[in-house]
């Protein structure tokens, strides 16, 4: 069973339908007791950092959210989801993120069109669990996104370039996100969804 | 690294039924929404547009249940609009599973229905659909599918619509749009370069050299074509495979 956090700010309902075609169990959570008790967890996210930082904090779901993933339970962040994991971000430079990863989200530079909305492809750099199965090097996966966190560290396993390199893949232990949106990415992105499916078994 | 340049299926919808005409009118039926958007997901479309083209207000949950159907059938992105007229409009779209709204006519009568919506659900979900049609020696936005001139300066209006927080444009030439003559290049190149944001072309598209000239010429990220598609006259994996023989960047699906 995996526990989709639902921050009512993210589109959930594509997750929901494309774990449901892959033939996993899901369910939303919308308290700090749900997040706690999650099995395995899943941060959808899209749309403002702020927006999504605000809601964790009005509704007391920073601290159980932190803790859970601290406690070694399978985590999958998605776009915002995988943004919200560091200090801080460009996007609202007043807010703190989770602070599980250090460093700070910044905005695309403005050398090509902004979001950066499509489908590119990836590097990889080191063995990737999410990637397994998956033509790495050749896939496509559909990003619709402007800031991006383009400090690489240990934990980066693929990134993606437009008009700077930044982290498209990460994986520290049982924390692991995407900036791409998997739920949109076709059959390479439904592997990458089967593996934490598998992952989170 | 450049992004893989996008083939998007429209899907104009009346009620419950896909349907298709020439220059809006002469409507015909074409299918069922669900079904063609399982077909275009498999066949490797990079995402679908829904177009509610009556966009008439009792219609409304009828076109949101659409919505609801066509999204349950994809693993791509979706974008649906017509008729949108205020931000609980958009938020109705998106919750019934869209993942982007487009916005015409009621952004051109009040423009700050643009920076609403993209305050509220980011600039990456807000596709600003202008139809032009040339006059003289420039193109003027059309409002009200197409039948009535909003006196206005087409490259200036997309201007102040990424300016309001637009994050895409889907740009129809409506002198193109259904003649099968191929896409409105002159017109797409002169948006594509006045913007920062991604711009999506439209009408006109019938052969494989239609889209290699507008992503080539063009400078269109992404080319959008309604009965090509339903009629099977140009499948989808066969376009790929002849733009990407052409060097052109796409995904070709496995």
């Amino acid at each position: 069973m995996i526990t989709l956090l639902d921050c009512g700010v993210s589109n959930v309902a594509s997750v929901e339908r494309a774990l449901h075609r892959l033939g996993a169990e899901s369910q939303r959570a919308t308290t700090p007791e749900c997040v706690s008790n999650a099995r395995a967890l899943l941060l959808p996210g899209v749309g403002h950092f702020e927006a999504l930082i605000r809601v964790l904090d009005d509704r007391n779901l920073r601290v159980s959210l932190i803790d859970t993933i601290r406690r070694g339970i399978p985590f999958l962040g998605i776009c915002l989801g995988l943004q919200a994991l560091y200090d801080t971000s460009e996007e609202a430079p007043e807010l703190t993120g989770l602070q599980l990863l250090s460093g700070r989200v910044r905005a695309l530079p403005p050398v090509a069109k902004l979001p950066h909305m499509g489908w590119n492809r990836l590097v990889t750099k080191h063995k990737s669990q999410l990637l397994e199965g998956v033509d790495a090097n050749d896939a496509y996966f559909y990003f619709a996104h402007t800031y991006a966190a383009v400090e690489l560290g240990e934990e980066t396993v693929a990134t993606c370039s437009y008009g700077t390199e930044f982290v498209a893949v990460l994986e520290k232990e049982n924390m692991c996100a995407v900036q791409f949106h998997p739920e949109k990415s076709g059959e390479a992105g439904a592997q990458v969804l089967r593996n934490f499916v598998r992952l989170s078994a | 690294m450049s992004l893989a340049r996008r083939i998007i299926p429209c899907l104009d919808v009346d009620g419950t039924r896909v349907v298709k005409g020439v220059n809006f009118v002469g409507l015909r039926d074409a299918g069922d929404p669900a079904q063609l958007a399982a077909r275009y997901n498999a066949e490797g479309a990079d995402e679908l547009v829904v177009l509610d083209i009556a966009a008439s207000r009792d219609q409304r949950p009828t076109f949101l249940e659409t919505i609801r159907r066509v999204a349950a059938e994809l693993a791509i992105p979706l974008t649906a609009g017509g008729g949108i007229r205020i931000a609980e409009d958009a938020r109705a779209v998106l919750r019934a599973g869209a993942d982007k709204i487009t916005l015409n006519t009621a952004a051109v009568a009040r423009p700050d229905l643009i920076s609403e919506t993209s305050l509220d659900f980011g600039a990456q979900a807000i596709v600003l659909a202008i139809d032009a049609k040339r006059e003289g020696d420039h193109w003027t936005v059309m409002v009200r599918g197409g039948r009535e001139s909003a006196n206005r300066d087409a490259i200036e209006w997309a201007k102040q619509g990424v300016a309001l927080g637009a994050g895409e444009i889907l740009l129809t030439s409506m002198d193109r749009d259904g003649t099968k003559s191929g896409f409105d290049a002159a017109l797409t190149a002169a948006i594509s370069s006045a913007v920062s944001v991604p711009v999506i072309a439209s009408g006109g598209a019938k052969l494989p050299s239609h889209f290699v000239e507008i992503f080539t010429e063009g400078r269109a990220d992404a080319a959008l074509a309604a009965s090509i598609f339903h009629d099977d006259i140009q499948p989808i994996r066969g376009l790929k495979e002849f733009l990407a023989a052409r060097w052109i960047p796409v995904r070709l699906p496995c």
